[in-house]
Formats: C-alpha cells, structure tokens, sequence
C-alpha cells in the first residue's frame, strides 16, 4: 500500500468517526467499560495471588514423628526423602529437637533464660524433631495432608487451613465473576462497533457505489471502515488504561497510608508492574474488538 | 473493443432484458444506444460495467472475456472503463477537485500524478476555475462536466455515459456532448445511451436502436429510431 492511500484511509476512519458521534461515542463507551472493568478485576486478582503467594512462602505444613522415630535421625531422613519426591513439594526444613527447643526457649523464657537453664540436660521437646514441609501451590495442601496422613510413623501434622483457603477461593470467585462480566461487555462492544460501522457504511452508500464503478478494490473500500473500529478500540482501551493508572496509584497509597498495621501482610505490587501487562492486554482487547466488530460489520453489508 | 455475443439477461423476475444481443464496437468509435424505457439500454450498461452477469452469451471488452472474469479481477476491469450517469453521482461533501481526485484515489495514484492529473482534466472540461466549489454551487451542466473529468482521469480507453443529458436543458446538454465528442476524438471509445432525440439525429453518429431487449437497428451516421 502506498503511504498516500494509507493516510487517505485513516483520515477517511476518523472522518467517519467524527461524522457518526453518537455511535462512536456508545462505542467507545462500552469499550471503555469493559476494559475498565478488566482492568480493575485483573489489579485486584493480580494483588490477591500475591498476597497469597506471600503468604504460600511462609505457611508451611510442619509434621512431628511417632517417638521410637523422632530419636532415629536415618529413619526421620526416610520418610523426609520419600515425600520430598512429591511433585507438590517445594522445599523441606529440617528443625532438630536442639532448634526447636532454642526457639520455643527464647520464646517463652524471654528475659528470664535462667528458668530454661534448668532444663539444659534434659531437652522437653527432645521427640519434637520435626519437618516443615511447603508447597509449590497451596491449594493442594489439602489432599497433600490427607497423603501424609496415610505415611507410617508420622505422629502429628500441623497446618493452617482457613486463611490460605479463604483467599483462594475469594480469589476463584472475583477471577470467575470477572470473566463472566468482562465476556459479556466484550460482546456488547462487538454488537455495538457492529452497528456504530454499519451506519458508517450506510451513509456512505453512494459513495462505496461510485467507488466500486470507477474500480476500487474490495481492500480499498473496506480499509476505511476497518480503520474506524481500531481507532473506536484504541480510544476505548486508552481511557480506561489512563483512569486505571490514576486510581491504582492513590488506592494504594491511600491503603497503605490508613491501613499501616497491615502493611506486613498486604504487599501491593508496584504500578508498573501492573501496568506492564495491562497495557498490552487492554490495548490487545480495545483493537481486537473494533476489528472484529468491523469485520462482521463490513462482511455484512458490504457482501460483493 | 466491445464485443457481444449471443448475449440474454433474463432476470430472476423471468423478464427477459436482453435478448441474443450481438454487438460490435471497434475502439474509437462513438456510438449512440437509443430505445425507450424497457427496451434493456440500461441492463447492457450494466452487463458492460460487471454489475450484471448475462444469463448467456460472452462479452469480450479489450480482449478481456468479462463472463468469465474472477471477481477480484473486476475492480482492475472497471478501470478501463470510465461511467457517467444521468444523475451525475457526484460526492457532495467534497470538492470538485476532490471528486476527480478520489478515482485516483480510489487506484491509488501517487500523490504527485492527482497534483498534476486533476488540474489537467479540469481544464479540459473548462472547469479550472472552479475546482474548489462544491457540487451544489454548480450547474447541472457543470456538474456533469465534473463527472465527465471524474471518468476520465484514469485515461480509460471507454467512456460509457447512461442517460448524460437526461437531467439537463438543451443548451448544456449540447455542451455535454460537444465534450463527449471531443474526448472522442482525441481517441476514447465512446458510448451514449440517450433518448434525445435532437442530439441524436444531429450528430450523426452510428446508432443502434433497441427495443424489447433486441437490437432493431444500427446505422451508421443514423438517426433517433422511426419505428416509435
């Protein structure tokens, strides 16, 4: 194509955008909703697998031995190395007895490391060695506690259960309910740029059939109308994206600002970050849909 | 130029527009279609442009077998053929110098071939001065000038013009056709479907009379029909 025809093409898209405003408008509107929708939903899931993905690194799943075992180093090491080969497992911690009781030592006597001393020969917790185990997804820690359970020789297994849970299946839903939404406006924008480029080529009638008398080709005729759904996309995705900026950087602050007891647990990722993926992902979409939505339109009315 | 043979376009309706049509037109004559309404002046045309596909027969335009073109040939067909209608079909949102640029436009043409091209044609058709009024500004008459310069731009070997008179008074309908004429003579082949009468036995060109879908007569240096 000639750079002359290609500047003629996208002048006449912005031509025909201009001339239809109030379609364009709805267009760009509904783009706008989906991708602000999008952005929003994909901001807080993104958070919510970070935070559990923090959270995943710091819970562990600690299993305790039966006795005659909890003294036999070898036999410890065994059962370690046969659920070390799971695939769930991320990495295992070995706690001695000694460690254990340093730790609950320093935690209880705080201040008053006489009282321990009594019990410098004699370790309480001396069948507490144990293993803590973390996973590579936390969402299989239940089924993974249900296989320690059948393992020989274990005596206690420790895990917490609720709060990794409870994030993930919040996380499930929004994911879930976001998509539905977001499908749905996808395909009210389609619908929408359908109808928006429909009336464009409507009103360009006359000037489509002179085009095709003096020899246009079908690319030529069509490249206008084409141009006019990416740029109703590009506006539509470029709004939302601005906005989306805008309020991420204050609710974060803003969260972190009012909520700083929390802010050991609630890590939120950098804008950047988000915005890395979301600008291509919405920039992808807000396209995808005028283009898709022109070409359904142009297969329709400009058929021959 | 434009060769017909064995040609009927019988529409979907069952009427029948065109009937065995044989017909033969040598590059840079001018020639003049007449017949009344219904006669099936407007289905050829159309059937020369690729509008319409003839129900039989073979139309072969500079050596081009139209009935059995490709589809994605059609837009490079047409360009060797300019039109002009009864009703101009000018757009009226633009310019006249941006009317006769668009068919340039429309095949691409660099940028610097319509600077130069545009400004010739419109001189030719003794619009220059005007080449920034708007369709509604002009005349009938100017306007067809414009739709002329339009057909013309691309250098197209033929000129088809359906009914290029039938809006306009006698005078500019003659100057329409002293331009036809002109452009014939520096070597388009040209083609007029009209009922005027006046121009028609004045001009003294050849004539083939249509009636009901078959030729019923083709004279050279004929008049209007007499058998109406």
């Amino acid at each position: 194509m000639r750079i002359s025809t290609f500047f003629y093409c996208i002048r006449q898209g912005m031509q025909n955008i201009i001339r239809n405003k109030l379609f364009s408008l709805a267009s760009i509107g509904t783009i706008c909703a989906s991708v602000f929708l999008l952005g929003i939903f994909y901001s807080i899931v993104v958070n919510f697998n970070n935070i559990i993905r923090e959270a995943e690194t710091k819970v562990g799943i600690t299993i305790f031995f039966d006795k005659d075992i909890s003294y036999d180093q070898a036999r410890m090491e065994e059962i370690a190395a046969q659920i070390e080969k799971r695939i769930e497992v991320q990495s295992m911690v070995f706690i001695s007895a000694e460690q254990a009781w340093e730790h609950y030592k320093d935690k209880y006597f705080e201040g008053r490391p006489e009282m321990a001393e009594g019990f410098a020969q004699d370790n309480p917790l001396a069948a507490s060695a144990s293993y803590e185990i973390y996973l590579n997804n936390v969402e299989d820690q239940t089924a993974f506690v249900e296989y320690l359970k059948e393992i020989p020789g274990i005596r206690r297994i420790n895990y917490s259960e609720m709060a990794v849970r409870g994030l993930v299946s919040v996380n499930k839903i929004i994911t879930y309910v976001s998509a539905v939404i977001v499908t749905v406006l996808i395909f009210v924008a389609i619908f929408l740029i359908t109808n928006t480029i429909g009336l464009s080529i409507s009103v360009r009638r006359e000037e489509i059939r002179i085009m095709r008398l003096i020899g246009a080709t079908k690319f030529f005729i069509r490249q206008p109308f084409i141009v006019e759904g990416i740029l109703i996309g590009l506006i539509g995705a470029g709004i939302p994206l601005a906005v989306i900026y805008y309020i991420y950087m204050n609710v974060v602050s803003y969260v972190v600002e009012r909520l700083k007891l929390l802010s050991g647990l609630i890590v939120f990722l950098p804008v950047h970050q988000i915005m890395s993926i979301l600008i291509p992902a919405a920039l992808a979409l807000g396209v995808g849909i005028g283009f898709f939505g022109s070409i359904f339109s142009v297969r329709k009315h400009l058929r021959a | 130029m434009i060769h017909l043979e064995n040609v009927s376009k019988t529409y979907e309706t069952g009427s029948k527009a065109v009937r065995d049509l044989n017909l033969h037109i040598e590059a840079g004559e001018f020639v003049f279609i007449v017949g009344n309404s219904g006669s099936g002046k407007s289905t050829l045309i159309k059937l020369l442009l690729k509008e319409l596909e003839p129900t039989s027969g073979s139309i072969v335009v500079d050596g081009l077998d139209i009935t059995r073109m490709k589809r994605r040939k059609i837009p490079m067909y047409r360009r060797k053929i300019g039109v002009v209608f009864q009703d101009f079909r000018l757009l009226k949102d633009r310019s006249i110098y941006e009317n006769v640029a668009f068919a340039q436009r429309v095949i691409a043409a660099p940028g610097r071939e319509i600077k130069r091209r545009v400004p010739e044609i419109l001189n030719m058709v003794g619009l220059a001065g005007k080449y920034k009024s708007y369709p509604r500004q002009l005349s009938g008459g100017e306007q067809q000038r414009v739709a002329i310069a339009r057909a013309l731009v691309n250098r197209p070997g033929i000129l088809l013009a359906d009914e290029p008179t039938g809006n306009l008074d006698p005078s500019n309908s003659w100057e329409i056709m002293n331009l036809l004429d002109e452009v014939n003579r520096q070597g388009t082949t040209v083609v007029v479907v009209t009922h005027n009468r006046e121009i028609v036995d004045q001009m003294k060109k050849r004539v083939i009379a249509m009636k009901s879908g078959r030729i019923v007569s083709d004279e050279e240096e004929g008049g209007y029909a007499n058998e109406d």
